[in-house]
């Protein structure tokens, strides 16, 4: 009896499953120490220490950065790019789904489903057009060129979420309201909105990684340096600083810190998020 | 409905007034008008554009030359074609690998008994937050050969170098390193998909299994593996749709030629050189030999999607 305790014991501790997930660990994170490490060292160190912790630690690399008024507006435009783009698919998105919650008649559901087959199709496909839409509008080199396909891009997966989120809330909250006749957009916003905030934060962090981390469409609609978006500039670094591989990388490093920090905070949300779309609601 | 409070749907046939669908377009409408002008409606227009030649001034109905010329002409379809197997081969390479460390992750991670499992999930998932440029210029410089050799040679690793051109720079095995660095990059989201699934089993058909003395493999493969067949259907498409859709991984290690030699060259690098910056040397794009091969992929998408779809998600 004893002995098989301490066996299920040892079963329990699934020793082969921790040595595979540490594995594994190292892999994912080396290149994450990798990136680091490098950004506190001198610029000639990183040639005679590759891997290894830094023999002098400096800040010198952060500091030049900081100093640096370009990319502050590298870092302005990715941050007015990803909250403008959110707050139109969250508003629009929101309201398109209480509407579709609400109104089901044929027409409706065909409108509904004309969304979510836009979750299967890539945007890129529409590039072509786009760039001749862009410079009809004027709007080639500036951020405004960037909203609205973002926003276009984040609606299918909005409108799929809300609208089967508000599907399922409970009649009876609305009640209240309209016995006290309110009207619908009070509705909307006074009882909905609260209610479907955590619907909301999932089509939020869906949204908000690819568009941090976007490439394409800013390296082609823009060119101007005082519109270009972080991950834009960073392409340009390697012919700027062609030598000054531990500046490259605190750059790198800054590009993907708000979105990591993000993720560390919330990391729960975050994988609901990210897969979200996938798995109903 | 029964157990659950009355849902709108049922509210809905109760004594409010219902507005019809004149009012509720009101709401939709902004919605609509963003997701149409600059979704729908470019992506059906460029079937259209793919017939056409020439720029926006001087346009030009050519019919299907552009396709002739893309599956047939002897420069341009032998780029396509290249760049069409290699995209096969880096999707392989998600396919199997990815979804298999997937599917092993998320079956490790749902040991109820296993300790640190919260911790595992939250670094595996770290590479998919950060951006593919900055993995693939990390990796880039990893892999440069000129510079991790000689450490890596002490580390007793030397194996990992591939000396002197490196795994970017040799034709062989550019393509191979470049999809294995996404698969590492991308491994989070199906592991977190599959851990969704195989949480939402019901414990009792697990117990079940093994008291009747199914073995934990065979629990897997008999019960836990097909129970969750709608979420490998949905793994599978969005791995397809993302991965003739990339771009990134080839801009960020190689370059938009799909150096060396055209080896890494995707559908994604191919469609950007032709449709959106034009082909070196010359340097002016070509909107309709671009059209048709955004066209080509969004009609090889919808047939790929939809059988799977259909397969898969069944009775839903």
């Amino acid at each position: 009896m004893e002995k098989k305790t301490r066996s299920l014991k040892l079963m329990n501790m699934h020793i082969p499953y921790h040595i595979i997930m540490i594995l594994w660990s190292f892999i994912a994170m080396f290149p994450m120490w990798f990136l680091i490490i490098n950004t506190f060292k001198v610029k000639k160190e990183i040639y005679t220490n590759f891997f290894g912790l830094p023999h002098k630690w400096t800040l010198q690399n952060y500091r030049a950065l900081l100093s640096n008024s370009d990319f502050f507006v590298y870092f302005r435009n990715s941050f007015l790019v990803v909250v403008v783009s959110l707050f139109m698919i969250l508003f629009v998105g929101s309201l398109c789904a209480y509407a579709l919650a609400h109104w089901r008649t044929k027409t409706s559901r065909v409108i509904y489903y004309f969304f979510v087959i836009g979750m299967m199709l890539p945007i890129k496909i529409a590039t072509i057009r786009l760039i001749q839409i862009m410079k009809a509008l004027g709007t080639l080199n500036t951020l405004f060129s960037l909203y609205p396909v973002y926003i276009a891009m984040g609606l299918p997966t909005a409108v799929f979420i809300l609208t089967e989120f508000i599907h399922g809330l409970p009649g009876e909250l609305y009640e209240a309201g309209y016995m006290d006749g309110a009207g619908r957009f009070r509705i909307w916003h006074q009882i909905v909105i609260p209610l479907i905030r955590p619907a909301l934060a999932t089509v939020a962090i869906y949204n908000l990684v690819p568009i941090w981390n976007d490439l394409w469409f800013p390296l082609i609609f823009i060119t101007k340096e005082s519109q270009k978006t972080v991950l834009l500039a960073v392409t340009r670094l390697q012919g700027q600083y062609s030598t000054d591989w531990p500046k490259v990388l605190t750059i790198l490093a800054m590009s993907a810190l708000p979105v990591i920090t993000l993720y560390l905070i919330m990391s729960k949300q975050f994988v609901k998020g990210l897969t979200a779309g996938a798995v109903k609601g | 409905m029964s157990a659950k409070p009355k849902t709108i749907a049922a509210f809905q046939g109760g004594k409010t007034i219902k507005p019809g669908g004149v009012y509720w377009l009101r709401y939709i409408l902004p919605a609509l008008l963003f997701y149409v002008v600059f979704m729908a409606y470019p992506m059906l227009d460029s079937v259209r554009l793919s017939l056409y030649e020439g720029t926006a001034g001087v346009r030009q109905y050519v019919g299907f030359a552009n396709y002739v010329r893309l599956f047939t002409d002897e420069v341009v379809s032998k780029r396509f074609w290249n760049a069409f197997g290699n995209n096969w081969i880096f999707f392989a390479y998600h396919m199997i690998l990815q979804n298999a460390l997937g599917i092993t992750f998320a079956a490790i991670l749902t040991n109820r008994t296993m300790k640190g499992r919260q911790f595992y999930q939250t670094l595996i998932f770290i590479p998919c937050t950060v951006a593919v440029l900055v993995t693939g210029y990390l990796f880039k410089m990893m892999m440069n050969p000129q510079w991790s050799k000689a450490p890596l040679e002490k580390a007793g690793l030397g194996f990992l170098v591939h000396s002197p051109q490196g795994w970017l720079g040799d034709p062989g095995t550019a393509l191979s390193a470049v999809s294995l660095v996404s698969v590492w990059q991308w491994v989070g989201i199906p592991t977190m998909m599959f851990v969704a699934a195989f949480q939402g089993i019901d414990d009792d058909l697990i117990e079940a299994a093994s008291i009747e003395g199914a073995t934990p493999w065979q629990q897997f493969t008999r019960i836990r593996i097909p129970l969750i067949v709608p979420v490998i259907g949905m793994v599978a498409i969005m791995t397809f749709v993302a991965n003739f859709n990339a771009f990134d991984a080839v801009f960020a290690m190689e370059t938009l030629d799909g150096a060396p030699n055209y080896s890494t060259d995707l559908i994604g690098t191919l469609f950007y050189r032709y449709g959106v910056a034009g082909q070196h040397p010359v340097g002016i794009p070509e909107p309709g030999v671009g059209s048709a091969i955004s066209t080509s992929i969004f009609c090889m998408l919808l047939c790929g999607v939809i059988p799977v779809l259909v397969k898969t998600q069944g009775k839903e």
